[in-house]
């Protein structure tokens, strides 16, 4: 066996589809939190807060069709929202934000992370010579408008943090 | 994860089931890589210090090691108990060794949102079973009685 790195890159439609199912399933996180962000802030309600939010939550949903439509393609089932809905709301208590500046940091880490993971897809996916059932092109093009996204998102909650 | 993490872990893993320095031989064999694969990390791993080579005993990981061994152990754990518990896939030990280096630690910090990991992790990973020890595999929500 010669193998020069133990990183192992996409090799086939089961593991891309995996990975897809993923960034559905790490949408549906940030789409929940939002909402419960946006549920938990009180009467005094922040408007540049609550627009954050509720665009960040819309957002996910319409990143998670377009992966379901990807994952489609292969040929594989996503993942159910309202399963993930519910673990979401059974551990959120846990791991709730205590203040406004709290729910926008980890607004900024939903971002983060969705960005890094969209990233390293793309990268893992222009390392891979497997053949794909659905149009490597296409798929690195939508990818890459999500991941892109992902960065306005970023900048967008970075430029209110500094702002307040 | 990266490389340099994924044989951190490993060594971690093996300096604990053979209670000492961990062979290159054994290294090389739980990441499927060659010997001379091995060798080429363990000598930049050195070079950062997280390990030490003895010659002819293995590797040992130093104190900084240890504590990047554990991360990535429970970054590990993460991604098998998601699989396992979320995504409900029946060979999460094999999947979770295939996807874990495309899958980011702050990817599976996200992940661990929704999961309900033991606070005792990572120390609850058993290397026999290549899973964690408190791991409910039977997923599956129990029928009600009739």
């Amino acid at each position: 066996m010669v193998a020069v790195s133990v990183s192992q890159r996409i090799a086939s439609d089961d593991q891309l589809a995996r990975l897809l199912q993923i960034g559905i399933v790490l949408e549906e996180v940030v789409e929940a939190r939002a909402h419960h962000h946006y549920q938990s802030l009180d009467a005094e309600l922040d408007e540049e807060i609550e627009t954050l939010l509720a665009d960040a939550a819309e957002e996910s949903a319409e990143h998670r069709q377009r992966l379901e439509s990807l994952i489609e393609g292969l040929g594989v089932d996503s993942v159910p929202f309202d399963e993930i809905e519910s673990l979401v709301d059974a551990r959120y208590g846990r791991t709730q934000p205590e203040d406004f500046d709290g729910i926008l940091y980890d607004q900024l880490c939903n971002e983060e992370t969705a960005y890094k993971f969209y990233d390293d897809l793309i990268e893992a996916i222009e390392e891979s010579n497997a053949e794909f059932t659905i149009d490597r092109a296409e798929l690195l093009d939508e990818l890459r408008a999500i991941r892109e996204d992902e960065a306005e998102g970023v900048s967008e909650v970075t430029e209110v943090m500094e702002r307040r | 994860m990266n490389t340099a993490d994924q044989y951190l872990k490993t060594i971690y893993v093996v300096q604990k089931q053979e209670d000492g320095p961990a062979s290159t031989g054994s290294i090389a064999d739980s990441l499927g890589v060659s010997p001379a694969s091995a060798n080429e990390m363990i000598g930049k791993l050195e070079e950062r210090g997280l390990a030490e080579h003895e010659k002819y005993k293995g590797v040992r990981l130093t104190d900084d090691g240890i504590v990047r061994a554990r991360d990535a152990l429970q970054t590990y754990c993460i991604i098998e108990r998601f699989l396992a518990n979320v995504l409900a896939v029946e060979e999460f030990r094999d999947e979770a060794r295939e996807l874990e280096a495309v899958i980011d630690d702050t990817v599976a910090e996200r992940l661990d949102t929704i999961i309900d990991r033991q606070p005792e992790c990572p120390d609850c990973f058993d290397p026999e079973t290549d899973a964690c020890k408190c791991l409910d595999i039977a997923a599956a929500p129990v029928e009600p009685e009739q």
